[in-house]
């Protein structure tokens, strides 16, 4: 019984829960920045340095903004990271230990949703114009990508049979062969990238954030810990979000764990290396043509996607 | 030296202000960023809100307007923060010292660590100076 619950709060909280996924996020956004700083011929910050910010800004002084909705403003990053914990832990289970994985789909992309609503509503009640324009701006962006993300959603659920078992689909794919391989998988992961990088805020995507137009708009008042909470659950959404990706539509069939782990990150490296190429060689987008991207080009993209699975193809 | 400081110094994240600048100062320090310089090697970031910042920079001449503003701007950075003080203007005020809207040096107004005296200081000048700040924050 006892080892039985050490064993349960080992695999959620180190390995592979929240610490692994931790650290692996970290590592996956210092390599994003350096990626970055290589396109650019700069040399780039040192690998840990996504840990070294974190913890700076844990031994700073928090600042409450007056005229701040107090409550709102200090737990919305907190149930951000809960959130995101929650869902990095899940998501860690399901693909290492196939068996553990009871939840849902659903349940995950709830969950996905909460950081997102807690960075808006944290904006709206710092009582700033500019955190203003930046949660109206992701406000916006989540109604686009989102509803994006859902239809490659349907598509790996209409793949594996209509169920909608994290540990249904990982088992549909290790037995027939990958999603990825098939027309509508490659629709459904191309648009789970530019969900990746919607979702994470990142250049041509990051207009909620942008530092030179609205100074940092949705984070412009957090600061110390409050922000720090928001950046960690960033730093594991770089890996946990990338995962989730790659349990429904990449799962390569292997059996033992290292054999796992190195596919994982194999799988990972290059989501990242996509990610960064589309940062380097686009311009911040308007709010405005990031929409039409997504509703217009996007989804009838994936509504073609949705065909051909039905299709079978 | 304590970890804390240790911790403050590698992750220095850089807040640019400009008080009344002839905007020399400030292309300089953009200049830092670019490849041939590259301080996010040392962990430095250009970031958009004073809530974030590490290191104030202060470039161009406080006049009668803007020192209200940088008070202000001062009293919203979550401390430990530090104020540096770019070009010859926030030093000390430079040629506008006889001017009737210039009032005060940076340091008149507020506790200054680190004076990079130039006009305006070359970016070689500029990360000496931080790799100088760093230095003096370490050993305290
Ligand atoms: S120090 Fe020189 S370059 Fe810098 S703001 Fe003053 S006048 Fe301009």
């Amino acid at each position: 019984m006892i080892m039985g619950i050490s064993r349960a709060i080992f695999t959620y909280l180190i390995f592979p829960g929240i610490a692994f996924s931790f650290f692996m996020g970290g590592i996956g956004w210092w390599l994003e920045r350096k990626l970055s700083a290589r396109f650019q011929y700069r040399v780039g910050p040192p690998w840990y340095q996504t840990f070294l910010d974190l913890a700076k800004l844990f031994i700073k002084e928090t600042t409450i903004p007056t005229g701040a909705v107090k409550t709102l403003f200090v737990i919305s990053p907190l149930i951000s990271f809960s959130a995101t914990a929650m869902f990095s832990a899940i998501v860690a289970q399901g693909y290492f230990f196939q068996k553990n994985a009871v939840a849902d789909v659903i349940v995950l992309l709830y969950l996905l949703i909460i950081p997102s609503l807690f960075i808006i509503l944290g904006a709206f009640s710092s009582r700033n114009a500019l955190a203003l324009v930046g949660a109206a701006r992701e406000t916006k962006l989540m109604l686009a990508y989102e509803f994006v993300f859902i239809i490659s959603l349907i598509i790996v659920i209409i793949k594996s049979g209509g169920s909608i078992l994290l540990s249904d689909i990982i088992r549909y794919q290790a037995q027939n062969g990958m999603h990825l391989k098939s027309a509508s998988g490659f629709i459904a992961i191309t648009l789970s990238i530019f969900y990746i990088q919607a979702k994470l805020g990142i250049v041509p995507f990051d207009m909620a954030e942008a530092d030179q137009e609205i100074m940092a708009g949705t984070m412009i008042e957090y600061s110390g810990p409050l922000l720090g909470f928001f950046r960690a659950s960033k730093t594991l959404l770089y890996f946990s979000l990338p995962l989730f990706i790659i349990t429904l539509l990449g799962v390569v069939p292997g059996d033992t764990l290292p054999a796992k782990i190195l596919f994982v990150a194999l799988e990972y490296l290059i989501v990242i290396l996509i990610i960064s190429i589309i940062k380097n060689i686009n311009p911040r987008a308007r709010i405005k043509d990031a929409l039409s991207f997504f509703w217009f080009f996007l989804s009838p993209l994936g509504i073609i996607g949705i065909l051909l699975a039905l299709k079978g193809m | 030296m304590g970890l804390k400081e240790k911790i403050l110094t590698k992750s220095l994240w850089v807040f640019h202000l400009s008080v009344g600048s002839c905007n020399n100062c400030d292309i300089e320090i953009l200049d830092c960023l670019t490849p041939r310089f590259d301080i996010e090697r040392l962990g430095m970031q250009l970031i958009g809100s004073v809530r974030h910042a590490d290191v104030i920079l202060v470039t161009g001449a406080l006049n009668k307007k803007s020192t209200p503003i940088l008070k202000n701007i001062y009293a919203q950075a979550p401390k430990p923060c530090f104020v540096v003080a770019i070009g010859t203007c926030p030093c000390s005020r430079h040629m506008f010292k006889d001017s009737y809207n210039t009032i005060s040096a940076l340091d008149e107004v507020m506790p200054v660590d680190l004076y990079i005296p130039g006009c305006p200081p070359k970016p070689e000048a500029i990360i000496a100076g931080l790799a100088k700040l760093i230095k003096k924050v370490t050993r305290k």
